[in-house]
């Protein structure tokens, strides 16, 4: 074990100091891949902020029940029942006609022409909360109520926040595309700087496996390195984001203030962050793994090359 | 133990290195291999330390055959084995006691003790003064000594020496046979690949001498 140890700890020493050799170098590879990273990242973000508004805006599902004029209080009290025991119906309010109107006066500027009407325009109204929010439930609900005798509109006030919902899954599609190819360039990005490395100390490593050194021993401080590296680039790309929020953030707060709307940008979740570290240090890893698995393989076919041989 | 039968090593461009090698090699034994440039002193070196491999034959080292071993094993093998190369394979970019120091990282001994090893090696050498010196700055003997600091350092129980005093001169080269003989009374096998004619009279040790590939001694 304590092999094993000493073996991990000259690896870890080894690729720090690779690190620290060339400090100019290194910190330009881990700004790369932070820019690279915070691309997706940033959009990431965007789409996942964009979708709890939607959530705050539309809230759950919604039915809005608009009754006929001449609907009396008798059938009133008879829908109230056939709403109650509705399988798909969760919840719902009665929204009298006057308490409608009393509420459309508390609005800016419409109290003057209310006073002025001669009559309450407005129907009596169900706010109707559903159990079940899959479009194809709303959409036979909303036509089964449409086709009651007492029912003169039903209103689906959900439709836009759907086309929302449809639009930020295509946006997170396309961030998940994003990710996936940067995640390639810093695969690429880590096998590029490995081999470099690689090539600078080629005859250590040669030495070393003439010597008795394990193709592990020989990987191990390259892997270090890639990870090392990219998990620094992911925590970078994490610090771009976090300081572009900042940037933006109350500008854009206050400009959903003027509309009304109580937006705050949030950065990634605790989970969401350790996935960001996780998988850029896994890709510098397998950068790393792909560039020296190159190396030694090149390495022993140049030994072997002029060996025919057989048992 | 170190024991060949059989043993053809062919390459592809159909040179023949060794032909039909037969011999054994018993624990603490020292032994010269001579024999005229291109004899195939230096592939029969290769092949012990398994840096190359026979086209035919069977090598066993220390009861292990070598054909049935993977990359592992071999690497284990090789750590068991100090290898003195003909080209010294010295990294210049660090000092005589980091070269030193490699194969006990490689080994993983714990730094402390690391340290008191490769003191000790360069001791025997004579090379403890220029232990944080550049190999860049040391004479031809000076670095052949850092080799055999290098190669002795893991306590190997085969000592393997290409041409070791290629290059220096009769004294140099009495001082480095010295170190060998020294270390093959410690109990350590001493094979030495060398043409040097003259170290052969002074030395009184077993010889396989080597002509075309083939074994004439």
């Amino acid at each position: 074990m304590s092999i094993w140890f000493s073996h991990h700890w000259h690896a870890l020493v080894s690729a720090l100091r690779k690190l620290t050799d060339a400090p100019i170098t290194s910190l330009l590879n881990i700004v790369v891949i932070g820019v690279a990273f915070s691309l997706p990242t940033g959009a990431y973000i965007l789409l996942e902020n964009l979708q709890v508004f939607s959530g705050q805006v539309s809230g759950a599902p919604q039915l809005n029940l608009f009754l006929a004029l001449d609907t009396d209080k008798n059938k009133i009290a008879e829908l109230e029942s056939r709403l109650t025991q509705h399988p798909q119906i969760a919840s719902f309010q009665f929204i009298p006609k006057n308490v409608a109107l009393q509420q459309l006066k508390k609005r800016d500027g419409l109290a003057d022409i209310i006073d002025d009407l001669a009559q309450n325009p407005l129907p009596d109204a169900f706010i109707i909360n559903v159990k079940d929010a899959a479009p194809e439930s709303l959409e036979s609900l909303h036509t089964e109520i449409q086709k009651w005798p007492e029912a003169d509109y039903v209103q689906f006030n959900s439709a836009w926040t759907r086309r929302l919902d449809a639009l930020l899954k295509l946006g997170k599609l396309a961030a998940l595309t994003l990710a996936f190819l940067l995640g390639f360039a810093l695969v690429a990005i880590t096998f590029n700087t490995v081999r470099l490395q690689i090539l600078a100390r080629r005859d250590e490593i040669e030495i070393s496996k003439l010597i008795g050194a394990t193709n592990d021993f020989v990987r191990r401080p390259f892997l270090y390195f890639g990870t090392i590296q990219a998990a620094i680039g992911g925590i970078t790309a994490w610090l771009i984001t976090a300081f572009i929020l900042h940037l933006i953030s109350n500008e854009l707060t206050s400009l959903a203030k003027l509309y009304t709307v109580d937006l705050r940008l949030h950065h990634l979740s605790s989970e969401d962050s350790a996935i960001l570290l996780l998988s850029s240090a896994c890709l510098g890893w397998f950068g790393a793994w792909l560039s020296v698995a190159n190396c030694l393989w090149k390495t022993e076919s140049r030994w072997f090359k002029d060996t025919k041989y057989t048992h | 133990m170190i024991s060949f039968s059989g043993v053809y090593k062919r390459y592809l461009s159909g040179f023949e290195a060794l032909k039909n090698i037969n011999f054994t090699i018993e624990p603490a034994e020292m032994v010269f291999i001579t024999g005229h440039s291109g004899a195939g002193k230096s592939t029969l070196l290769k092949l012990i330390a398994a840096i190359e491999r026979p086209t035919t034959g069977s090598i066993v080292i220390n009861g292990q055959n070598l054909a049935a071993l993977n990359g592992n094993e071999i690497s284990f093998l090789r750590r068991n084995l100090g290898l003195v190369f003909q080209d010294q394979k010295i990294l210049f970019d660090r000092a005589v006691f980091d070269n030193v120091l490699l194969p006990l990282q490689i080994n993983g001994f714990d730094f402390k003790t690391a340290t008191e090893r490769v003191y000790a090696a360069l001791d025997k050498v004579g090379l403890l003064k220029n232990a944080k010196s550049r190999p860049i700055t040391l004479s031809g003997s000076e670095r052949q000594r850092l080799c055999v600091a290098r190669a002795v350092v893991g306590c190997p129980s085969i000592l393997i020496a290409d041409e070791p005093t290629a290059n220096l001169d009769t004294d140099y080269a009495n001082d480095i046979i010295n170190i060998f003989k020294s270390l093959h009374q410690v109990g350590i096998t001493v094979l030495i690949a060398t043409h040097n004619t003259e170290l052969l009279g002074n030395a009184q040790q077993r010889i396989l001498a080597l002509s075309h590939g083939e074994l004439t001694l």
